[in-house]
């Protein structure tokens, strides 16, 4: 078995015990990326150099005994929407080509204080803004289970490099199931943490009051103690939420006695692949035998999401990505007649398809006469769907669900049709209007060889009770390992 | 010709005297290199989110208040969305649908002296936007980012107004609310406050209102008077020839008295509003109002009284003093020290007014100190100098803030009271000038002035003036 | 209903967005603005009239900064990734015309 195979959790463990040691570990992972990232092309930027010196420096205060988390000298990838001081910061886009930021993002400080390793920036749907990871500027990323088929998106080179043994853990972000749906594309495991637990402070914005910073790993173990980590109350975010106990480890417990897991009826219907229903309904059994109480329900409100979610989301887009324009930073156009064409060439030229779609989309939904129609309706149905999930909570401790309709599609074969690619986001999205936390773990592995994620969803400031039930399930079932690992 | 009456409503843009921005931590200091007071939230920098500066809803509260304004509890934050190259995140945070004050409104005298009272529709806080600085020959401007994010609220009043001078009182009142609260100094040359016109015109004894137009860039009160009547000027001729004023935006050219419209087809004047996302409400509880309410320093009608009451100085002179914050301070300041109003006052009003007016200065840019005014009229009390010593060293004190005491004692300028010395003066002048001393023998008064000048020239002013003149009149 | 948008809006929109599309890509934007507004037109279904527009989530409110000076100078953080600067300054095309 190499280090690359051991979860974040287990190097970490060898690390402190000195049977490994951080440079080693990282120089593993590096290895690791240089023989698959011709294949996957899961990272924008690989910082070999800098790697390798943070995994010396971090051995020396491992060495010294200051330095004793779980993940001091264990590597990880970051997300390239995340800023990191002096460390190309793309977002996947062009117009971000060449941007490196003055200042890092306070969830990777958090990281770094514990003595997490950087080894680069991975590949991501450009801004966020799609399901596949093909709308980077810089080449789709492929699926480590098969490389014909995508790894999901926007998170999906953080996942495929989990997934591809690239790096012990990453970082993602979810707007609209942005770490769940890649996780459960790539055979991985991610938590979208309730809004305002990770701080959004240089996280670069796509639907602010959407957006949440969350970990990628191989298990739920993994993931809880990096939640643990990148969890902090940031003054500097006034987004954030004090809370009381960010101590999601103690929830590791194989334990669901008593617990009520509901199971809404519309996340079961039409559109949903049967291979996929069968493994999900097949997790709740096994949740079932283990002492769960699970309930069928009706949710309701499920099919608004989506529209509510675009409006909202492309809105408040259109808003965030205004400030790229050729002036600060980032791409500039080289001929241009005056200001206003300067503007229009610049992020005509620097935004792709699907960006340019949707800051049309959000700029159209607020202009005037349509404020009311789209922008306030989307508010209202917002109001609802929260409601439907403050009655569910009334009566479930966690609601199971597929994270997907599917499992990863071909390459190639989704952005010819944005809304049907959106409408692969159903399952995700309600999570991101209600500020809810929501688990992926891999649930099963289809007839064609992809897998198959099962999602947990919990109220606000409930993560204890998905990383438990997620837990519970993991221990029934052995992880499987992508063929590229 | 028919009658036309003016209407017109303000947009009046104060800059808060705050130390810090209103969403991060960069000073406001004045100059400073270009981008030196920036940090990455101030110049739109990816990732970066905004924090509300406390101090920002607690004076602009206390404006809304001075005002008469109903405070809103539940205010919120909205983004205005627009491309300009000042504005470093292409929006602005600002208050749209949940504004922080409503509904007030200040009383102004108008020129025949009544008083009318000029509604205020609503308040709200907002950032300002860097500067751009235009190359006068080149194809480029230049962004300095200094001033993005300082604090501004904006005022908005009601179409109240029918006249530029009902605008100049309306301003001046406003100003010196807000000076007195300490919440700005409202400078209009430096654009720590700046006014937009909306002005339409109608028929005398009309109802609906006409088309207004907004206009920008007025940097005095000059300035906005002349835009105001060529604004009036220009609307009627349109109508007058059978036109219609266009809903448009402005920009007055002060020097060539003149305003051109800021149309452009990139201008589409739709500012997409939204509820800003990284911003959390804003409640104002009772208790927080009240101590903003019990933290109000005593405003001008009040001070007034007190200055009549208390230090018996002339309604006139209370009414200049206390028509300046800055002013009021020193005059305050000065009296604590030396305890005579009277004298304090007429340095004030005198000298310094004079002075002032010498030098373009505005009370705000007064530089002295109330110690050394204080000292000089201990000087000038105790007969220390004369009345004309005294003017020289507040020249100083006024261009230098020097100390008198030292100033007096170094120059050797205090007077001589000493009998010997001035009767030796007194003597010499007598003989060198024999026929003014036969005029004044013939009856002539006027020649005791010029023996007296004679004296106090020979003496470089410094003689006691009362002493010359019984010595002069007893060697006589 | 289907959503007709016609070529001013685009138009339109490309003005506020910032934003200049080809003749393709303005039909390609055409049909899928249109098709977008088709399916949230689904929203119509809804009964929203006693609803409260829910902008934040969580009842937060009142997060402040006190009034103090923390930030020193800036400059390398915003001139650092300027694609054209003059000395301490970022360089725009020209914004006032005469």
């Amino acid at each position: 078995m190499s280090l690359t195979n051991l979860t974040a959790i287990e190097l970490g463990k060898k690390i402190q015990n000195k049977e490994v040691s951080a440079l080693e570990a990282v120089q593993a992972a590096l290895d690791s990326i240089d023989s698959k990232e011709e294949k996957i092309n899961s990272f924008v930027t690989v910082d070999k150099e800098g790697a390798i010196n943070s995994a010396k420096k971090v051995q020396k205060l491992i060495d010294t005994g200051e330095l004793k988390s779980p993940v001091a000298g264990v590597p990880v990838a970051i997300k390239d929407n995340m800023c990191t001081k002096d460390m190309l910061t793309t977002c996947s886009s062009r117009i971000l080509g060449n941007f490196i930021p003055m200042y890092t993002a306070e969830a990777i400080i958090n990281l770094e204080k514990a003595g997490a390793v950087i080894l680069g920036k991975t590949n991501m749907d450009e801004f966020a803004m799609g399901s596949t990871t093909e709308t980077s500027y810089y080449g789709p990323t492929k699926n480590p289970w098969n490389i014909n088929h995508v790894p999901g998106g926007s998170s999906g080179g953080s996942c495929a490099a989990v997934a591809a043994e690239e790096c012990s853990f990453a970082l993602g972000s979810d707007t609209g199931g942005s770490i769940r749906q890649p996780c459960s594309f790539c055979g991985v495991t991610g938590i979208k943490p309730t809004y305002g637990t990770v701080s959004r402070y240089g996280l670069i914005a796509y639907g602010s009051s959407l957006d949440q910073i969350g970990p990628i790993a191989k298990d739920v173990t993994d993931c809880a103690t990096v939640l643990e980590i990148i969890a902090s109350y940031d003054h500097k975010d006034s987004t954030s939420v004090k809370r009381d106990k960010l101590d999601f480890t103690s929830a590791l417990v194989d334990d669901v006695k008593g617990m009520k897991i509901g199971l809404p009826r519309d996340y079961f219907g039409e559109g949903l692949d049967s291979e996929v229903k069968e493994a999900v309904f097949n997790a709740a059994k096994e949740l079932e035998k283990k002492g769960a109480v699970i309930e069928e329900f009706d949710l309701s409100l499920v099919d608004y999401a989506i529209p509510a979610y675009y409006i909202i989301a492309c809105a408040e887009a259109s808003s965030n990505l205004a400030r790229f324009d050729g002036v600060k930073y980032g791409y500039r156009t080289s001929e241009y007649n005056g200001l206003h064409n300067m503007y229009k060439k610049s992020r005509s030229e620097g935004f792709g398809t699907e960006v340019k779609r949707r800051i049309m989309l959000g700029s159209f939904v607020l202009s005037s006469g349509y404020y009311d129609a789209y922008y306030i309706k989307a508010l209202k149905t917002k109001a609802l769907i929260k409601g439907a999930f403050d009655r569910a909570f009334a009566k479930y401790d966690v609601i199971l669900g597929p994270a997907a309709p599917t499992t990863a599609p071909e390459l190639g074969k989704s952005l010819s049709d944005p809304l049907k690619m959106y409408l692969g986001d159903i399952y995700t999205i309600s999570a991101n209007l209600s500020g809810l936390p929501g688990i992926t773990v891999p649930c099963g592995i289809d007839s064609k060889g992809l897998p198959i994620g099962l999602q947990l969803l919990g109220d606000c400031f409930k993560e204890k009770n998905i990383i438990r039930a997620a837990y519970a399930f993991e221990q029934t079932r052995e992880y499987k390992h992508s063929p590229l690992s | 010709m028919k009658q036309y009456e003016t209407v017109i409503g303000l947009e009046v843009h104060v800059e808060l005297a705050t130390k810090t921005k209103i969403f991060c931590s960069c000073s406001t200091e004045f100059g400073g290199e270009p981008n030196s007071h920036t940090c990455p939230v101030c110049t739109g920098m990816p990732g970066s989110l905004p924090v509300l500066n406390k101090k920002v809803v607690e004076y602009a509260a206390a404006v809304g208040l001075a005002t008469n304004c109903k405070i809103t509890k539940n205010c919120k934050f909205d983004r205005k969305n627009y491309f300009y190259p000042d504005n470093p995140q292409n929006y602005q945070i600002s208050q749209l649908y949940y504004p922080i004050c409503r509904n007030g409104g200040i009383e102004i005298e108008t020129e025949d002296g009544s008083k009318k009272t000029i509604g205020i529709h609503e308040i709200h806080m907002e950032e300002d936007a860097g500067k751009l600085i235009h190359d006068e020959w080149g194809d480029n401007s230049l962004v300095d980012f200094n001033r993005s994010g300082v604090p501004l609220i904006e005022i908005v009043s009601e179409p109240d107004m029918r006249s530029a001078d009902e605008v100049i009182s309306y301003l001046d009142k406003l100003r010196l609310i807000i000076q007195y609260l300490g919440a700005s100094d409202c400078k209009l040359q430096e654009g720590s406050m700046r006014a937009d016109v909306n002005l339409s015109v109608r028929e005398v004894g009309s109802q609906e209102f006409g088309t207004r137009t907004e206009m920008k860039n007025l940097n005095s009160f000059k300035a906005i008077a002349r835009a105001i009547e060529a604004e009036k000027e220009r609307q009627i001729d349109i109508i007058e020839s059978g036109g219609k004023v266009v809903q448009e935006t402005r920009r007055w050219d002060d020097n060539k008295e003149y305003s051109y419209a800021m149309r452009s087809k990139e201008d589409a004047q739709d500012y997409r509003y939204f509820p800003e996302p990284d911003l959390v409400p804003v409640i104002i509880s009772d208790e927080w109002l009240e101590e903003i309410k019990a933290a109000q320093p005593e405003f001008r009608d009040e001070k007034l009284e007190r200055y009549k009451q208390e230090y018996k100085i002339p309604e006139y002179d209370a009414q200049i003093i206390t028509g300046d914050k800055h002013l009021a301070d020193l005059f305050e300041a000065t009296t604590a020290i030396c305890n005579n109003p009277k004298k304090v006052s007429n340095w004030l009003m005198v000298e310094t007014m004079r002075l002032m007016k010498e030098h373009g200065i505005e009370p705000a840019g007064l530089k002295f100190s109330p110690e050394n005014l204080a000292k000089l009229i201990d000087l000038a009390e105790s007969k220390q100098i004369n009345s004309q010593i005294a003017k020289e060293v507040f020249e100083k004190i006024f261009n230098e803030d020097i100390d008198p005491e030292k100033y007096v004692e170094e120059n050797g300028l205090k007077t001589v009271s000493d009998d010997g010395a001035l009767r030796e003066v007194v003597k010499k002048v007598i003989e060198a000038n024999p026929q003014p001393v036969e005029d004044y023998h013939n009856g002539k008064k006027k020649a005791m002035g010029f023996l007296v000048g004679q004296i106090m020239k020979e003496m470089q002013g410094k003689a006691d003036p009362a002493l010359a003149n019984k010595l002069l009149k007893e060697l006589l | 209903m289907a959503n007709i948008i016609s070529d001013e809006i685009i138009d339109y929109v490309g003005i506020l967005a910032k934003l200049e599309l080809d003749s393709e890509e303005k039909e390609q934007a055409k049909k899928d603005m249109g098709r977008m507004l088709d399916y949230i037109d689904k929203l119509n279904e809804l009964d929203t009239q006693n609803v409260e527009p829910m902008s934040h989530i969580f009842p937060a409110n009142n997060v402040f900064r006190e009034d103090k000076v923390a930030n020193g100078d800036g400059r390398e953080y915003v001139l650092a990734n300027v694609p054209e600067r003059k000395d301490d300054c970022l360089i725009v095309p020209k914004t006032i015309v005469g």
